[in-house]
């Protein structure tokens, strides 16, 4: 049983019984008017195969066919999905398990962000007074490779993060498309221990990247039993579109059985609707198309529902994550996955900000304390994330998990029984007949046992600044100063060996790296 | 077996254990002799009460307060040892009475002025400067300053110790201080204030002697006063 996460005790339910079978009709409606249209020859074969009516057509340069998949077709394949998915991890303590229909929440990383954004202490002399003041600069570089293992390596030391999904794209001048995947999955893998999830660029890099897994997890059988990478397949493009590349991967992972998410974000107020009967109708279709394909390829293989609704801003139509719609699109696209006995990926936590700041706070903290009421298994973007989901920012990181664990307080039982009844009201008596008829000394054993909260750890200590950055970027340089639990030299030596493409800089036991 | 004894006081300040009733930060230990036991214990095996107090007891709110400087302890930490200090003072108080040490740091008169409900604060001071050593007079809460500063004369004490948390209250500090001009008292007696809304400015402004920013500052503050 997995011990990461937090049990969130009765989980919200936006929706009631009813409801939850409307949503599920309108989407099964959907799916077989208009059906989806799709890109990909074989997963129209295979819905084909099942019972799905198929019209060829023609969009612009590209082949594609209307598929109109009748409701038994989807509940058919929704009766061969495995409730319980293992995210499998280097250590063994790391893996994280979800259950469809349990109540533990993960949290985790993403998205392939394509800055780095740096906090540079900087002193600056008022012109008013000459005091001088140290201001904390902020400065946003491309991502790449040395900063995707730094963000693993602090990943793993953040304890409320339990998965991994890559946050930087990497854009090294010596990182094509022939090896880009080989090389983020070995900086991911060798700099955390804990569950690496990930998208595969390259449908060519696949059986690398498989095989460097086999060696890490110590064989074929290993893999299956202990999925150190799983992965994430954006098979939609909303609104209801298969698209032939991203199905072509889902399809050979699905085959390969090993975790995928099905990951579809239509985005409301531009590919889907923006009112959330519309949105959730949509989104779950899409959603259970994906899973339908994974599992007609394979039927039984472990897999994700994974929805990342968003709303569209009004002005400028880009993504908006830290507003009640997001919610709500969110929580109820939970009560989906739990009603199809389906594990469930969820979003939370990422700052429309540009910057770390009240925005952000405001914006993650919302987020934070909504979406994992829904109890789905796991929530990602929720570490660093800024810009909508352009930039990362590792203090914004540090920041994200000390969040994620008050909202996690949040979900604690009330404590209510019996014999806590009695306890107070011996410790009011005992209180009330007492000198001060003070508390502090019945705080102590709770504080003790870790069942008080801590407070805000990085308070600055001015009176006219607010400090908080200048203070979690000195703990980021205690964390990355740290000796990162690479891979063993022996695991780096067979991978480097056997796997083509690997830069040889990534390599820790390389004296010349 | 003296040494031993007074370790054990020093081990049982730090788990603010007054009696052996009380539980410790470390569980199980209910049962186990407490300070009051244990300074019980170590003055019929003919311990010296200096010993006691110096090595034991003061040494062990020294190591407490080390230990909240480094974060390890916290506020509910701190108060119970000083409760357990207390505890063990008062088993020692009729010894150093006879001996003639009693109160040797000094009296402090504690109070909330008048109209102040809020007693946190000056609780806290109360039972860090009891911890501490020193003998409290505590007045309670909404005290006038006539009341105040006949107490202080009354019991011989060096310093009136003020509470405010109200911005509309913390204007009664003052009176305190011009009664005792009035009564001319107040060349003997000093007077530290503290509070949410007062400050190093204000105590200045009315003439007070001393500020205590938090609890610590006005043990330190006291000791500093009353010439410790």
């Amino acid at each position: 049983m997995s011990e990461r996460g937090i049990i969130v005790h009765k989980p919200y339910a936006r929706l009631n019984r009813e409801q939850i079978e409307m949503i599920d009709k309108a989407s099964l409606d959907l799916l077989e008017n208009p059906g989806i249209l799709c890109y990909h020859e074989e997963s129209v074969s295979l819905l084909e195969k099942a019972g799905a009516k198929v019209k060829s057509t023609r969009e612009g340069e590209h082949d594609a066919w209307w598929v109109s998949i009748p409701a038994n077709v989807i509940k058919e394949a929704l009766d061969t999905v495995p409730s319980k998915v293992t995210l499998g991890a280097r250590k063994p303590e790391n893996r994280v398990i979800i259950e469809a229909e349990g109540n533990r929440v993960h949290f985790g990383s993403g998205s392939e962000t394509n800055y780095w954004l740096e906090v540079k202490p900087e002193t600056f002399v008022s012109k008013e007074n000459g005091h001088e003041r140290v201001i904390p600069v902020l400065k946003r570089n491309r991502g790449n490779l040395d900063y995707l293992c730094r963000s693993a390596h602090l990943a793993e030391q953040l304890d409320n993060l339990d998965f991994f999904i890559r946050n930087v794209n990497v854009q090294d001048a010596d990182i094509t498309t022939g090896n880009k995947d080989v090389n983020v999955f070995f900086a991911s893998l060798n700099n955390i221990t804990k569950p690496v999830v990930s998208g595969v660029a390259d449908i060519d890099q696949l059986e690398k990247v498989v095989r460097m897994a086999e060696i890490i997890a110590g064989g074929k059988e290993e893999l299956i039993e202990n999925p150190v990478v799983s992965f994430i397949t954006s098979v939609i493009k909303s609104p209801l579109q298969v698209v032939a590349e991203t199905a072509e991967k889902l399809i050979a992972i699905a085959r390969l059985g090993l975790p995928v998410v099905i990951s579809t974000s239509p985005q409301g107020g531009s590919t889907a609707p923006i009112d959330e009967v519309g949105m959730v109708a949509q989104v779950n279709a899409e959603a259970l198309a994906g899973i339908t394909i994974n599992q007609l390829a394979n039927p039984g293989a472990p897999v994700i529902y994974g929805a990342v609704p968003v709303r569209a801003r009004m002005d400028d139509l880009h993504d908006m994550y830290g507003v009640p719609e997001f919610c709500h699109y969110n929580m109820a696209c939970a009560q989906m996955a739990r009603y199809y006995k389906v594990p469930c990926y969820s979003t939370a936590g990422v700052g429309d900000a540009k910057v770390p700041g009240i925005q952000a706070s405001v914006e993650k903290m919302f987020t934070y304390t909504a979406v994992p009421f829904a109890a789905p298994g796991l929530i990602h973007y929720a570490f660093g994330l800024l810009d909508k989901t352009q930039t990362f920012c590792p203090e914004q990181a540090i920041l994200d998990n000390h969040k994620i664990g008050m909202a996690k307080f949040l979900y604690r039982e009330s404590g209510v029984n019996e014999e806590a009844i009695e306890r107070t009201k011996k410790t009011v008596e005992e209180v009330m007949h007492s000198p001060y008829r003070m508390y502090a000394r019945y705080a102590r054993g709770m504080l003790r046992r870790g069942e008080i909260f801590a407070g805000f750890p990085f308070e600055g200590e001015s009176e006219d600044q607010d400090q908080t950055l200048l203070v979690v970027h000195e703990r980021l340089k205690e964390l990355e100063a740290k000796e990162p639990q690479y891979l063993s030299a022996e695991i780096c030596k067979q991978i480097f060996e056997e796997i083509p493409g690997l830069l040889p800089r990534l390599n820790p036991y390389k004296e010349d790296k | 077996m003296s040494k031993e004894l007074i370790e054990k006081i020093v081990e049982s300040v730090l788990q603010g254990r007054r009696n052996k009733d009380d539980e410790g930060i470390e569980e199980g230990l209910a049962g186990e002799p407490g300070v009051a036991e244990l300074v019980e214990e170590a003055l019929e095996a003919g311990i010296d009460t200096n010993d006691i107090l110096l090595n034991g007891l003061s040494r062990g709110m020294e190591l407490v307060g080390q230990k909240y400087e480094t974060g390890e302890y916290f506020i509910p930490d701190m108060l119970t040892a000083a409760e357990a200090v207390e505890a063990g003072m008062a088993v020692m108080e009729p010894h150093l009475v006879r001996e003639g040490t009693s109160g040797a740091k000094g009296k402090v008169v504690m109070a909330t002025v008048e109209k102040d409900l809020h007693d946190i604060g000056k609780n806290l001071v109360s039972i860090m400067l009891k911890g501490a050593g020193f003998t409290v007079i505590d007045l309670g809460i909404d005290v006038p300053a006539a009341r105040i500063v006949e107490a202080a004369e009354e019991e011989g004490a060096g310093l009136v110790g003020l509470s405010a948390l109200l911005n509309t209250t913390m204007s009664n500090m003052s009176d305190v201080v011009k009664e005792l001009e009035e009564k001319g008292l107040r060349s003997q007696i000093k007077v530290i204030i503290g509070g949410a809304p007062t400050s190093e400015d204000f105590a200045r402004e009315i003439g007070a002697d001393s500020y205590g920013k938090d609890a610590f500052a006005a043990i330190r503050e006291a000791e500093k006063l009353l010439n410790n």
